[in-house]
């Protein structure tokens, strides 16, 4: 009994011994700051970051390999609290959401057969080019959907991906997706999208879509702050400069430009309240303020295109709605 | 049971069909009024236009030059003026840059490239130019640069040189005329491959059920025995050239690699004409033969025809489509790329135009894998398709290339006994292009 008693602990000392000096000698060392941070990232894995996930993300930037805005889904709110956990500055994200530069779902472009196969856009566009008869149409097949890790992309009744703005965060799973490249992340300020992303000629694109953009330029004509810029066929708006006013869309004849601003007014000055600082007639696009220094300013009602911009920056909180500006679709009707 | 060779493992039967054109003598088409001639009409880089709008050619007239080693020419098929240089529809479905000339109907030829009447006794790398030169690539179908074929490393020994008379897709009779009208030709073009190799033999691979073209080539040839006709099984696909040398010569390919590694090279009898023609006549490749095909149009025929012709023209010379057809296929019924509009050019890989009526088409939607395991037994590459496909589907690249999705030949026997209609060479060729992209991305 004592014998066995012995042994057994005395096996029990050896073990113990061997364990508590191997993990002495061989102590990894683990930072913890790398699991705080996995504690703040999102979780979802889905590799916007171009790490294997939020964990391999975490040990990047331990290592100052990655920056601290490197999480696009997370946002200003997850590069700030990484930037706490860090102890650096968070610098500035912008948000970006997915744009679908197609509108030609079905009964708008026109197929070049019936398609069976692979339900799976990039497996459709290795037959010649996918059964769309543009080259640069949307297959419709919702490759972009299954690749959302946030299920922001649903494929509406006509075949064409829906962004859902509130959901989207920007990861580019399904930029990464579509084999016809026709998504893309762009700026959130931009509310005014070119939903065709083909350069043929405008007879080419009419023959074969009737709501793609046929550039006859009028949108470029159309834009106050020249934001859009003519490309063989295709009018391309750069979304640092619009001012998402929606002339454009009001004058495209095919009806490709999408605004997405619900309502806008014209800016109105409240007289009495301005003191004639000149702010908002620094950052207005198109001129359609003036005034005298210390006196109050005026809108020319005829420029303003009710960008909003000169709002936020009035100290005094001067400027208010004015007239509403008619929606391209109530100048349609 | 048949006496002929065939390859060991898996192929299909499926109906040969031929019987609409296999007595019918190929004829030429006429001259259509504009060619649409694309750079791009083989596999490599695309050759680079040198004519511009207005420029006045002569048929044969380079009209763009080779872009690198694995690229070739591209020569004007009749005289007239170049009416513009532009993207234009291509029978790979994406439009293509091409250019379209409009025929003066003189066709009136350019100073042929300088003739080489004594190939056996000419030096090996002036031929391999000339063939580059004349625009020569494999027409069997898969159009790839001969001269690059012709061109081995040093390293490897070729000791078997197999022209492929097989034409093993089901309704194409081109190359069966081709045997049956050129014969002499057909044989002087393996004369001039063999001398490239300095050998003394070569094979001309038939299957069984041209045994006119068997005799033909067999009698062309002679008793000398420096070319031996084989006479092949009847089984798809034959005329790949893996199973097709498996047949001549009992040699497996190993996976991943060239038919070189096993000392073949093997040609298309058709190629064979054209490499004659070249070094013999100095003529560039701008006309091919092709059958028109099928029970869509009125009087099926094979067609002599100059590259760039739109098949529109080709099909009103065959008499028009019938009323019912649902679709037009170039090539063969089982490897051909269907097409959504008769607009666009023949080019040198075009071996057929098949024209199907709407009982000949599937149209119902695929349906659950029974794991019946016929593709696996149909597969000539011993692969397992349904495999490949489940892999792909579940988007596992690593997977799809452990089931060694890049020794697909993309012949299309699986998709063809697939009770459940399983598009599986589509996603077998999706899953090709994300194993070697992701093989790309891991540096190998």
């Amino acid at each position: 009994m004592i014998e066995a008693v012995l042994i057994v602990g005395g096996l029990g000392l050896v073990s113990a011994l061997g364990l508590g000096l191997a993990s002495l000698k061989f102590r990894v060392e683990v930072d913890p700051r790398v699991e705080a941070l996995e504690g703040v990232l999102p979780g979802a894995n889905c590799g916007a970051c171009g790490y294997a996930g939020c964990s391999a993300l975490a040990k990047a930037l331990a290592e100052g390999a990655a920056e601290p805005t490197a999480c696009t889904p997370g946002g200003a709110e997850v590069a700030g609290a990484i930037a706490g956990i860090l102890g650096v500055e968070a610098g500035t994200t912008v948000r970006r959401i997915a744009v679908v530069h197609c509108r030609g779902g079905r009964g708008v472009a026109l197929d070049k057969g019936v398609y069976v196969g692979v339900p799976d856009c990039r497996a459709a566009a290795l037959v010649g080019g996918g059964p769309k008869l543009c080259s640069a149409g949307c297959l419709g097949l919702g490759t972009c959907e299954r690749a959302c890790p946030f299920g922001a992309i649903h494929l509406d009744g006509a075949g064409l991906p829906r962004v859902a703005p509130d959901r989207c965060t920007g990861c580019g799973a399904c930029v990464d997706a579509c084999p016809k490249r026709i998504i893309d992340l762009e700026p959130d300020g931009c509310r005014v999208h070119v939903r065709c992303r083909s350069t043929d000629r405008g007879k080419a694109v009419k023959a074969v879509c009737s709501e793609g953009c046929i550039g006859c330029g009028r949108c470029a004509k159309a834009c106050p702050v020249d934001a859009i810029a003519m490309d063989r066929g295709l009018a391309r708006i750069d979304p640092d400069a619009c001012v998402s006013c929606g002339r454009c869309a009001a004058v495209c004849p095919t009806a490709n430009i999408d605004d997405l601003v619900a309502g806008r007014c014209k800016a109105l000055i409240d007289e009495p309240a301005c003191i004639g600082c000149g702010k908002c007639a620094r950052v207005c696009p198109v001129d359609a303020i003036a005034g005298e220094r210390k006196a109050p300013h005026r809108v020319d009602a005829d420029r303003c295109v009710g960008c909003g911009r000169c709002a936020p920056v009035c100290p005094a909180g001067a400027i208010r709605d004015g007239d509403p500006i008619p929606t391209s679709v109530e100048t349609a009707a | 049971m048949s006496a002929g060779r065939t390859f060991k493992r898996g192929g299909v039967h499926p109906p040969g069909e031929k019987h609409r054109t296999a007595a019918v003598a190929v004829e030429d088409a006429p001259l259509p009024e504009r060619l649409v001639v694309p750079v791009s009409q083989h596999i490599g880089a695309p050759a680079r236009p040198v004519v511009k709008k207005g420029d006045r050619v002569l048929a044969g007239q380079v009209l763009a030059e080779a872009v690198g080693f694995v690229s070739v020419p591209v020569h004007a098929p009749t005289s007239g003026t170049v009416r513009r240089v532009d993207v234009a529809p291509h029978p790979m479905g994406t439009p293509q840059p091409a250019i379209e000339i409009e025929a003066d109907g003189d066709d009136a030829w350019a100073e042929p490239l300088e003739p080489i009447p004594a190939p056996e006794a000419a030096d090996p790398s002036v031929l391999r130019r000339r063939i580059q030169e004349a625009g020569i690539v494999g027409l069997g179908g898969a159009t790839f640069p001969t001269h690059v074929k012709l061109s081995p490393p040093p390293e490897a020994t070729i000791d078997a040189v197999i022209l492929n008379g097989v034409e093993c897709e089901p309704y194409l009779t081109a190359d069966h005329r081709l045997m049956l009208e050129a014969a002499g030709e057909i044989l002087a073009g393996l004369q001039i491959v063999l001398h490239l190799f300095g050998l003394e033999r070569g094979w001309v691979g038939i299957e069984e059920n041209k045994p006119d073209a068997i005799a033909e080539m067999g009698r062309r040839a002679g008793d000398g025995g420096w070319a031996e006709v084989v006479p092949l099984e009847i089984k798809y696909p034959q005329g790949a050239e893996k199973q097709l040398i498996q047949a001549v010569l009992g040699r497996e390919v190993p996976s991943g690699a060239l038919p070189m590694a096993v000392g073949a090279v093997v040609q298309n009898v058709a190629t064979a004409a054209a490499i004659h023609a070249a070094v013999v006549r100095g003529r560039p490749l701008v006309e091919r033969v092709v059958t028109v095909t099928g029970p869509g149009v009125r009087e099926p025929k094979n067609l002599r025809f100059r590259v760039g012709t739109p098949v529109r023209h080709l099909v009103d010379r065959c008499g028009g489509l019938t009323g019912d057809v649902a679709k037009v296929v170039l090539g063969g019924p089982m490897m051909g790329l269907a097409q959504h509009t008769l607009d666009v050019p023949a080019i040198k890989g075009t071996s057929g135009v098949l024209c199907l009526t709407r009982d000949r088409v599937r149209t119902a939607p695929a349906g659950p894998c029974l794991r019946c395991g016929r593709c696996v037994d149909a597969c000539p590459m011993g692969l397992e398709p349904t495999g490949i496909a489940a892999a792909i589907g579940a988007d596992l690249v690593e997977e799809a290339d452990r089931y060694h999705a890049l020794d697909c030949i993309e012949c299309g026997s699986c998709a063809y006994v697939c009770p459940a209609f399983i598009p599986l060479v589509q996603s077998i060729r999706y899953a090709k292009g994300r194993v070697l992209s992701w093989r790309r991305k891991r540096g190998r």
